[in-house]
């Protein structure tokens, strides 16, 4: 089914149209050196407005996650897995997401998954699958 | 002498039926707790010059809060000093956090705090009416939701889900250990004649109930009602006067030193470290202190994270010490939800835990009255928003 979309803004567009070039872009501090999301005008831990977006190997590992058993909407997948996915470029770089194309049973903490885009109208909606089948 | 350090004191209190669903309005129900608390004080609507509510009316008269304080002081004709209403604050026990602070910096004699919620009539119309997806219409514009409701985040209980797997991760929290609240919360229950469910449950009954988000069920779940609850808070030399003996506010917890996300924060401690650190810091009061905790139970699993950010228990150690119910029973070290919380009780959604401290601080909770009923601690909220009241009574 379709999935509600995020209005985009010169924030957060990179973030979510990155995937139509199988970029997953995730925002940079040049000051110092450290990945942060959201992505924002500026960055929280140091203040500098030296920021950008750059494309991140889009390789993770579940941090935790959860199988949606009670039915919202019967248009919903039923399950389906929402995660929050840490990347490998830094430790508590993360995000939420979806762990799509395996058995939600094999879904685990740890488990190294690799991203993937759903494009709908003008947003790419990155998920995830184990990387074994990226 | 100054009572406490916003010479501040709980004087009256009061809540309409909980029902599910009430057939009165939102605001006969507001106005049903607001005049039930102003007499339990001995005061009248005369005495009241200032209102306040957590979240305010927010959206359109929207089921989670329907009625704000500019809508009631008109209806009761209040002459305010000051008023406030208004989602971003340290979550559902913003309004008391408010209140004492209006106090403290001399605005106002006796403040009205008050909160309605009429969540099962709405659910009558649409059951998808709390749905996440129907915060915003057209595309997602919010700060905070656009990062989930993409994913199909439906509900706050996706999110929680993950704080619990994550806690079943680092500290072998089970399913069997979070059960011990809901259980043990219904007892209560049965012993309140407000509550909305009463008739007991049993860990079997627990782990037989069905999976919502995992490893989240659906009695780790609280029961939406339509319900009305209201505070009077004075000044200390007001308060000394008044027909009940003041409740003192002795200390706040309201910091957030976190982003405000449901993700980028600690997963298995939210915002209760930095609520905790701060309440405790500015008190003398040690958690051994207190006689019982009014802690917010939305999911199962955020009175769990409550009991170990305050440090009733060690960090990871919640699920050992909820474990067979013994310590937080009415008669346990540390009695918990003594009305049955949100769980059991209803979704009066954080002003029913001030409601409930106040009445065993007095000593007025009928059946389910605890034995030491001096020093209680209320928090509520959860993920990135929440706060703590340490309240005694002299
Ligand atoms: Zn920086």
């Amino acid at each position: 089914m379709s999935r509600k979309l995020p209005a985009l803004t010169p924030d957060n567009r990179a973030f979510w149209q990155g995937g139509e070039q199988g970029r997953l872009m995730i925002h940079h501090c040049g000051h110092c050196d450290r990945w942060f999301h959201p992505p924002a005008p500026v960055c929280s831990r140091c203040c500098s407005r030296s920021v950008e977006p750059r494309p991140v190997s889009g390789k993770a590992s579940v941090y935790s996650f959860t199988v949606n058993r009670q039915i919202w909407d019967t248009a919903l997948p039923d399950p389906y897995v929402v995660a929050i996915v840490e990347l490998v470029e830094q430790p508590g770089l993360r995000f939420v997401s979806n762990v799509t194309d395996c058995p939600v049973d094999a879904v685990h903490v740890g488990m190294k998954v690799a991203v993937h885009f759903l494009a709908q109208e003008d947003v790419w909606i990155p998920l995830f699958r184990p990387e074994a089948q990226s | 002498m100054t009572m406490g350090p916003f010479n501040a004191a709980v004087t009256g209190i009061g809540q309409s039926e909980v029902a599910r669903p009430s057939a009165r309005s939102g605001m006969q129900l507001t106005v049903d707790a607001a005049l039930l608390a102003i007499a339990d004080a001995g005061l009248t609507v005369a005495d009241i010059d200032g209102v306040v509510c957590w979240p305010g009316d927010t959206d359109n008269g929207s089921s989670f809060s329907p009625v704000g304080p500019l809508a009631l002081k008109s209806v009761l004709g209040i002459e305010t000093n000051w008023m406030s209403g208004g989602y971003e604050g340290p979550g559902p026990l913003t309004g008391i956090i408010n209140a004492a602070m209006a106090i403290g910096a001399g605005l106002c004699r006796n403040i009205l705090v008050f909160r309605t919620i009429t969540e099962s009539s709405a659910r009558l119309v649409d059951r998808n009416a709390a749905s996440l997806a129907n915060k915003t219409a057209g595309r997602d514009s919010s700060f905070f939701w656009q990062w989930y409701t993409p994913f199909n985040v439906r509900s706050a209980i996706n999110l929680i889900a993950m704080y619990a797997q994550r806690h079943f991760h680092e500290y072998g929290t089970t399913s069997e250990q979070l059960g011990w609240i809901p259980v043990t919360l219904r007892r209560n229950a049965a012993r309140n004649p407000k509550a909305i469910f009463r008739d007991p449950i049993t860990i079997d009954d627990y782990m037989g109930s069905r999976i919502i988000s995992t490893p989240l069920r659906l009695l780790d779940c609280d029961v939406h009602c339509d319900a009305s609850t209201a505070l009077v808070v004075s000044r200390g030399d007001v308060a000394r006067d008044l027909r009940n003996q003041p409740l003192r506010i002795e200390a706040v917890g309201s910091a957030l030193k976190q982003p405000w996300s449901w993700d980028q924060i600690s997963l298995t401690e939210m915002v209760t470290r930095d609520v905790a650190r701060m309440m405790w810091s500015r008190t003398d009061y040690k958690p051994e202190n207190v006689h019982m905790a009014q802690l917010y139970d939305g999911f199962s699993i955020l009175t769990l994270m409550w009991l170990e950010g305050l440090g009733f228990c060690g960090r990871g150690e919640g699920g050992a010490f909820v474990e067979g119910g013994t310590r937080i029973a009415l008669d346990g070290i540390l009695p918990l939800n003594t009305n049955g919380g949100q769980l059991s009780g209803g979704r009066t959604h954080g002003l029913g835990y001030m409601h409930e401290a106040c009445l065993q601080l007095w000593g007025r909770a009928g059946d389910r009255q605890i034995e030491k009923h001096d020093v209680a601690v209320a928090a509520a909220g959860g993920g990135p928003l929440g706060g703590s009241v340490l309240i005694v009574r002299d």
